[in-house]
């Protein structure tokens, strides 16, 4: 993937039903729901430490 | 809020569509009149007669040289919606003027800008250079669809759908059990999603294309620029082929499947597509082959597509949907369509 700029990537964790989220602003959390991770994500710079 | 994005660049039409000859076109619910006028450039205004609203692109109306002359009452416009003739009295009224949008044709695409045209940047729309190179040969069509373009959007974000709905075609059971990467660049406004199989089920649609038969290492990389462009790079190699260090492939085949998703209405959706491929350069045969499956399979979703649009439109508000690990692309798309509708 060429991407640039702020980022937000979704990895979805092989053998595993869920998804490791990382910021543009380096914070990194797993989730089971997409939904509830976009609203993480979207909701940076709340309750992102990295 | 607008139903669909504002000042931003959609497809209207395939260059070889529009020739000396009006042609018309709604997108984004506007009526757009076209022409490729004597010096060969593309013309694109609102397709209404100032006067009475008279479609011009409607029979009696004709085109003159480089004027169109509207079939109702005789009202004439020049190739930059100038208005140079009306009926009965020399005097023009001043706002007797259709205001042309932006247009620009691009990699095979007439692409105009639905908004304010003091805001149209050509060098925003974003590109798909395959279908005009050499070093591929492409088919491509255009379904209409009796569907919402968010529609359409969540089907090409989400491949997973292609194992049950194109199975046959496109759809092997790998599609759906591998596991997607997603990445939302906010400042390019470029949604990405890939999902490498490495050890799949060769679908007839690459098999027939390219000869090779059974297993094979399959990579689907989607790069959606919304609102209207959606590429998937589609590569199909040996299983166990990967890119060399130095960036060439040469030990696998390469698909560039390109989508325009332009609004018509807020329920209906100009589907256009294409498939260029590095392989079988102008192999008849295997364009036409991979022109009807992927008509087809194009086709598949336009049922289905149609379906869905229909259910919405009779389901009582507030309906719950479900989202698992395969939308997470798909909701990416949405949220950002839904904020370019809000600054619309």
């Amino acid at each position: 993937m060429t991407t640039t700029g702020r980022v937000f990537r979704i990895h979805w964790v092989p053998g595993t039903d869920r998804l490791h989220a990382t910021c543009h602003c380096a914070a990194e959390r797993e989730f089971e729901d997409p939904v509830e991770l976009w609203e993480w994500l979207l909701g940076h710079p709340e309750g992102h430490t990295p | 809020m607008s139903w669909f994005p504002r000042d931003q660049w959609y497809v209207a039409a395939y260059g070889s569509e529009i020739a000396h000859d009006l042609f018309t076109r709604t997108v984004c619910g506007e009526p757009i009149l076209f022409w490729r006028t004597r010096d060969g450039s593309v013309t694109a205004m609102p397709d209404r007669c100032v006067h009475r609203r008279f479609p011009l692109s409607q029979p009696s109306s004709r085109l003159v040289d480089d004027q169109v002359v509207c079939g109702y009452h005789g009202f004439t416009y020049d190739s930059g919606g100038k208005c140079v003739a009306v009926p009965g009295q020399t005097r023009i009224p001043r706002t007797a003027r259709l205001l042309p949008y932006p247009v620009v044709e691009q990699d095979s695409f007439v692409w105009v800008f639905v908004g304010d045209p003091a805001n149209a940047d050509a060098a925003q729309i974003p590109r798909a250079p395959w279908l005009v190179d050499p070093a591929y040969t492409t088919v491509c069509g255009m379904e209409p669809l009796d569907a919402r373009y968010g529609l359409l959007v969540d089907n090409l974000l989400d491949l997973s759908h292609e194992t049950y709905l194109h199975g046959g075609y496109i759809g092997t059971p790998e599609v759906a059990s591998t596991p997607i990467d997603t990445a939302v660049d906010e400042d390019a406004g470029v949604i990405s999603v890939s999902r490498h199989m490495d050890d799949a089920e060769c679908p007839p649609f690459y098999s027939k294309s390219t000869g090779l038969q059974g297993r094979i290492a399959r990579w689907q990389d989607i790069e959606y620029m919304p609102p209207c462009l959606y590429t998937l790079h589609s590569r199909i190699g040996p299983v166990g082929s990967v890119p060399r260090a130095d960036g060439t492939d040469p030990d696998a085949f390469h698909v560039e499947v390109v989508y325009a998703i332009t609004p018509e209405t807020e329920t209906t959706t100009h589907d256009f597509w294409a498939v260029a491929r590095d392989f079988a350069l102008g192999d008849e045969e295997v364009s036409a082959f991979l022109a009807e499956n992927n008509r087809t399979v194009v086709l598949q979703d336009v049922v289905a597509l149609n379906v869905l649009e229909k259910v919405i439109a009779t389901e009582p508000e507030g309906y719950q949907e479900l989202s698992i690990n395969i939308d997470t692309g798909g909701l990416a798309a949405r949220r950002m369509l839904a904020r370019l509708c809000e600054k619309s």
